[in-house]
């Protein structure tokens, strides 16, 4: 393996898996619960110290590296053959919109799992499930295979649906199917809308420079690199390619896709639809959403915080990933759908998040509602269409921007809740109060990071949201003013909660002996969110410098391909329109003659 | 053609056939030895055990089917015994997969002690004579072979439903499974008599020539009727070993009254030999083998013989009037042409390919909406059930259902691509494969289970992680491979078995199996949330189910392919892909 990547990125993904298999060994049995945690927690930090190493510009091969173009492109790539009778490769890599989400797993990750110390039930099985998640959590933001990214994506499902199903609360099997059967066929769409991508595509139509980006070859040397480029182009039968780059590229330089397909829709618009489907109920958007408020609300805090902070991020990435790059006339054609999807999970979350009683399933629904601003900043981009790509790779930076602020956020708000509910068992808004009094550092630390929630400037929620606002004005009022008024309504149930909840005179609910102060565990659990929260606002460019090149490359890129488009969409019309001109004129000569010969 | 040289052949090929018999002949041996054996003492003392298993062993010995991974073609197609069967490297995979669950079997029996002393010689007299009648089916190259190998493998069927003597549910599985048999069985055999009738032949090959003829030629008239018919019947034989809808009642009560290792059997080789036969049957029907064209087209004896063959039951195989006529009936009714011409046989394949795709676009959509009845009534049926066999039962009904899909897929892309469509029927062989492990670990641990805790109830199963964990594990890693959910095995099937559905553009079948794997998940996982999340019941006693234990080291054996598979597939798919390459020569 000359390839130093390969076993860098592959311990980061696995590793998790490893400590997991570890501790199913008798070794940690009964008694040794806290051992158990540790050693989990070990591996955690273990992982998440590794994914900050890359983080750190220099010169050794495993960092992310900011020379020249190679900021903007597929970084620490490796791609070997897996199962070659079914073209399926064991390929990944890491750029600028996947790497900073791999650090927020990894941190998230390791918060939560700090956080799991008052779970008492059957720790060990916990502990292996949840490094299982955490393997298939960062092995997601860095398959670029097709097929193993499915994977790493379903592999989240299993120890997900135990870790809310056991370890939850009164309703958690309910909540744990239906988490379960909502995701699971929302990747059986995704997974058709592969396989068609899958057997539409060959890798024939591309230049021998395009596969060397795509890493369909990877160059020794250049002229090895060319003549098995040359030998594929002319291999006899359609090289089909499970290669998300190369089913990029095949998307956005040749007509693979578009074919028409069922109802005279081409293909592109079906994978979009089908992909987009898949990944909008791990947003989740409104009407997919439903699971989500059951899901949180039982699920245990930790888990509560994975699920905020990562889970639904892979939706996001999904999209942002596959849907337009792969697909992008059928995100062109597809502009208002997605948009409208965007704004009204904007407004729906920020009503039911209003309208709620219960502490933890407000932060929910706020969920539902933040996470429809990465969808419409998303979605903005053929609104623009080719005018100015500009505004597009803001709302783009701005979606990608309020997923990490999300994240941040809302593992924050569900740890708070956490907390909380760990004194008093207890979530209802409306028997709380006066915890400022009882609970100082606490409250503090609280109002912070419900705050960067809101979007106050300084904080990192505020970035994401001005961002994404601000691209939408250009292109449709109706949509800025909504998506705007919505931060109006952000505000009102935050602080309507925070004022239930930490002011007033005093604590009137049930166990008002168990308001002890914070931990130190807590502290150190919710302090480095606080601190990202407000790093992040007052310096964005801590993240942007990571994310920016790589999201004005693509947008570059799909508003080319917009361009090309719009062209020729106008050429067909303008051939119709002459066909039909020169169609009248046959007419109107054929009817003066028949004129002509009655008279 | 003498009597004299007639006997000759007759003996030179049986010599030659007998070379690639050699499992069957072992199996056969087994059975006499292992019936003999019980009359001495040492041979009692022995145990059926030890001469069914070593049988097995010896059988998957000279079955080798190893040696379809070596490269270059060691398997050369061959018919046996005058065209009976047909030995190619799908029989000899079908063969070796059967041997290899046998040997798990009969581990398997030995371990939960299903048949007591006393009953052990008929026990593995029956199971091996039955995988003896699955063996026939998978190498079936004839009409009446098919029968008789249906027929061998089901009455063996029929008394191991009904084991459990003295349980009268197992006495009312045996009978129903029994007269249900019977009656398929009949209309089987008047399908075959209309197909052999209409077609006057029963080889395969050959009958597959005569309906390209027939479909091509003029208009058939009440002829087409009775051949539909004909297939529709033939249909119904199958479907009733592959349990699908609508002959599937019998499945779900044998199951119940059926011991647990019986229903490993019935479910994992009843089937595997029953898909076998499907293919071959339906590849029969809409595929004339390159091997025949080549052989109609050289030895002008063969045509002839056709030829005279057709027109005696057949009037319109007169000879053809108008240009239309395409290459193929001329190729039989004036046999001399094709001797004098030899660039003749090319356009002659295209011909007859073309010429059967009435029949297989028939059979294609009969195999197409029987496999999305059959999966979508079996995932609905089995959300009601409370009795884990019956669950296991309709799962088995649903697995079928996904099963048949790519042979629809195969017969849809016969004409424009036989490659692609010998890669469809290697979906179905990986998938069987992987479904061979997870049913019979699905059903070893019911019986061990039920050893332990005296009950089939899944209700009774409830907080069993508690006190077993290891077998929980196994048991809920294959119940989720079984809804096809990635890492596990199951999925690399169904990966694979929609691949093959998008590549025939069957998208309608594709989008039934997509949401029915969804729907699938509820009643597994219930399953499992019983096991896992459940308190445990006070009315059962403890249950202890070590894993290191013999039982515990055969349920690891068996699930560990359902794990590990996802890491290195291509050797197991390359597998499937070498048994299928020869379908079509």
């Amino acid at each position: 393996m000359e390839n130093p990547h390969v076993l860098f990125l592959s311990l980061l993904v696995f590793l998790p898996a490893l400590g997991a298999l570890l501790i199913a060994t008798p070794l940690f049995g009964k008694g040794n619960e806290e051992l158990t945690k540790r050693f989990a927690f070990g591996f955690t930090v273990i992982v998440f110290l590794m994914s900050i190493w890359m983080a750190i510009p220099g010169a050794s091969p495993n960092q992310f590296s900011f020379d020249g173009d190679a900021v903007s492109e597929m970084q620490m790539v490796f791609n070997l053959p897996w199962i070659p009778s079914f073209d399926i490769n064991y390929f990944m890599g890491v750029d600028g919109i996947s790497f900073p989400l791999i650090v927020l797993t990894t941190f998230i990750s390791m918060l939560s799992m700090a956080a799991s110390w008052p779970i008492k039930k059957y720790v060990k099985g916990y502990c292996i499930l949840f490094l299982l998640l955490e393997t298939g959590m960062i092995g997601v933001f860095m398959a670029l295979d097709f097929f193993l990214f499915y994977v790493f994506w379903e592999v989240m499902l299993l120890p997900m649906y135990f870790l809310i199903g056991i370890w939850g609360g009164p309703r958690r099997e309910y909540a744990a199917i239906k988490f379960f059967l909502y995701t699971l066929l929302g990747s059986v769409f995704m997974l058709i809308a592969i396989l068609i991508l899958y057997y539409n595509s060959d890798l024939r139509a591309l230049s021998p420079e395009q596969l060397q980006a795509a890493h369909v070859i990877s160059a020794v040397d250049d002229a090895a690199a060319a003549s098995a480029a040359n030998a594929l182009i002319a291999a006899e039968s359609p090289q089909h390619t499970f290669n998300i780059l190369a089913l990029q590229t095949l998307g956005q330089s040749t007509d693979q896709f578009s074919k028409p397909g069922l109802f005279g829709w081409s293909l592109q618009i079906w994978a979009f639809l089908l992909l987009f489907v898949g990944f909008v109920i791990k947003v989740p958007s409104v009407p997919l959403h439903t699971w989500l408020p059951d899901a949180h609300v039982e699920a245990p805090t930790p888990i509560s915080m994975i699920l905020a902070g990562v889970l639904l991020k892979m939706g996001g990435y999904g999209i942002i990933r596959m849907c337009y790059p792969i697909c992008p006339e059928g995100g062109y054609s597809l502009a208002w759908f997605v948009c409208i999807i965007g704004v009204v999970s904007m407004v729906y979350g920020a009503f039911a998040a209003l309208a709620q009683k219960d502490f933890k399933r407000m932060v929910a629904y706020s969920s539902v509602s933040h996470m429809g601003y990465v969808v419409l900043g998303l979605g903005v981009w053929s609104l623009a269409s080719s005018v100015d790509p500009d505004y597009w790779a803001m709302g783009a930076t701005g979606a990608m921007f309020q997923m990490l602020a999300h994240g941040i956020s809302s593992a924050g708000m569900f740890f708070m809740v956490g907390v909380i509910y760990d004194r008093v068992h207890h979530r209802d808004l409306d028997k709380f109060g006066g915890l400022f009094a009882k609970m100082p550092i606490y409250s503090g630390l609280s109002v912070g990071i419900f705050f960067a929630g809101l979007g106050l400037p300084g904080l990192c929620g505020f970035i994401g949201e001005v961002l994404v606002t601000l691209s939408v004005w250009k292109f449709s009022v109706v949509l800025a003013v909504i998506s705007a008024s919505v931060v109006v309504l952000t505000a009102a149930y935050i602080l309507w909660a925070l004022q239930r909840v930490y002011l007033g005179a005093e604590y009137k609910g049930p166990h008002p002996e168990a308001l002890t102060p914070i931990t130190q565990r807590e502290l150190w659990i919710a302090s480095p969110l606080l601190a990202l929260a407000i790093l992040f606002g007052v310096y964005p460019q801590a993240l942007l410098m990571y994310m920016t090149p790589t999201i004005t490359r693509q947008v570059d890129q799909l508003a080319g391909w917009a361009l090309e488009h719009e062209a020729q969409q106008q050429a067909l019309t303008q051939d119709q329109q002459q066909e039909d001109l020169q169609k009248q004129a046959a007419l109107a000569e054929q009817r003066e003659e028949e004129f002509a010969i009655t008279n | 053609m003498s009597y004299q040289q007639l006997i000759e052949n007759l003996f030179s090929d049986t010599a030659m056939s007998v070379k690639f018999f050699l499992p069957e002949l072992t199996l056969c041996c087994t059975i006499l030895l292992m019936l003999l054996a019980r009359l001495f003492r040492w041979g009692r003392a022995l145990g059926s055990f030890v001469f069914a298993t070593a049988g097995a062993i010896v059988a998957l010995y000279y079955a080798a089917p190893w040696m379809l991974l070596e490269s270059g073609d060691v398997v050369q197609r061959t018919e046996l015994f005058t065209g009976m069967l047909i030995y190619d490297s799908f029989t000899v995979f079908f063969r070796g997969l059967l041997l290899f669950f046998l040997i798990l079997f009969c581990v398997l029996s030995q371990l939960t002690g299903i048949p007591d002393k006393e009953d052990s010689g008929d026990y593995y007299t029956l199971v091996l004579g039955s995988v003896l009648g699955m063996m026939l089916m998978v190498s079936a190259n004839h009409l009446l072979i098919i029968f008789l190998a249906v027929e061998m493998a089901s009455v063996p069927s029929y008394v191991l439903a009904g084991l459990l003597k003295g349980r009268r549910k197992a006495s009312e599985a045996a009978l129903k499974y029994s007269i249900y048999g019977a009656g398929t069985a009949g209309v089987m055999l008047y399908g075959i008599s209309l197909v052999a009738g209409i077609t006057g032949s029963a080889h395969l090959p050959t009958v597959a020539v005569r309906l390209s003829e027939l479909l091509s030629g003029p208009p058939l008239g009440s002829a087409a009727i009775v051949l539909a018919l004909g297939a529709l019947m033939i249909a119904v034989g199958l479907a009733f070993k592959l349990a699908a809808v609508p002959f599937h009642l019998w499945c779900p009560d044998v199951f119940e009254g059926a011991s647990a290792e019986v229903n490993a059997f019935l479910s994992v080789a009843s089937k595997a030999a029953a898909l076998a036969l499907l293919v071959r049957v339906a590849i029969g029907v809409g595929y004339v083998p390159e091997a025949t064209q080549q052989q109609l087209a050289q030895a002008s004896a063969v045509a002839e013989e056709l030829g005279e063959r057709a027109a005696a039951p057949m009037e319109e195989a007169t000879p053809p009037a108008d240009a239309l006529e395409s290459a193929a009936p001329t190729a039989v009714t004036e046999p001399t042409a094709i001797t004098t011409d030899a660039s003749l046989p090319q356009p002659a394949a295209d011909d007859m390919t073309a010429g059967l795709a009435g029949s297989r676009s028939f059979v294609a959509l009969l195999i197409a909406i029987m496999a999305a009845v059959t999966c979508t009534f079996g995932n609905l049926a089995a959300f009601g059930q409370t009795n884990i066999k019956r669950l296991l039962a309709y799962s088995t009904i649903a697995h079928a259902g996904y099963m048949m899909m790519p042979v629809s897929a195969a017969l849809v892309l016969l004409a424009s691509d036989p490659s692609a469509a010998t890669k469809a029927v290697s979906t179905l062989v990986l998938y069987l494969t992987i479904y061979l492990f997870m049913n019979l670990g699905a059903f070893a641990i019911v019986a061990f289970l039920r050893n332990q805790m005296f009950s089939e109830e899944i209700a009774d199963y409830a907080g069993l992680i508690r006190t077993s964990p290891g077998v929980v594990v196994c048991f809920t890693a294959i119940l989720f491979s079984l809804v096809g959910i990635p890492p596990l095995a199951g999925f690399l099937g169904k990966f694979a078995i929609f691949e093959a559905l998008v590549e025939a553009n069957l998208m309608w079948l594709l989008v039934v199996a997509g949401i029915n794997t969804a729907i699938s998940l509820y009643y597994y996982l219930r399953v499992a949330k019983v096991m896992i999340m459940d308190e445990e019941p006070d009315t059962r006693g403890p249950v202890h189910f070590p894993m290191l234990s013999l039982s515990g080291a055969y349920v690891a054996l068996v699930t560990a392919p359902v794990l590990l598979l996802i890491f290195n597939w291509n050797g197991l798919n390359e597998w499937a892909r070498a048994a299928c390459s020869q379908l079509l020569q």
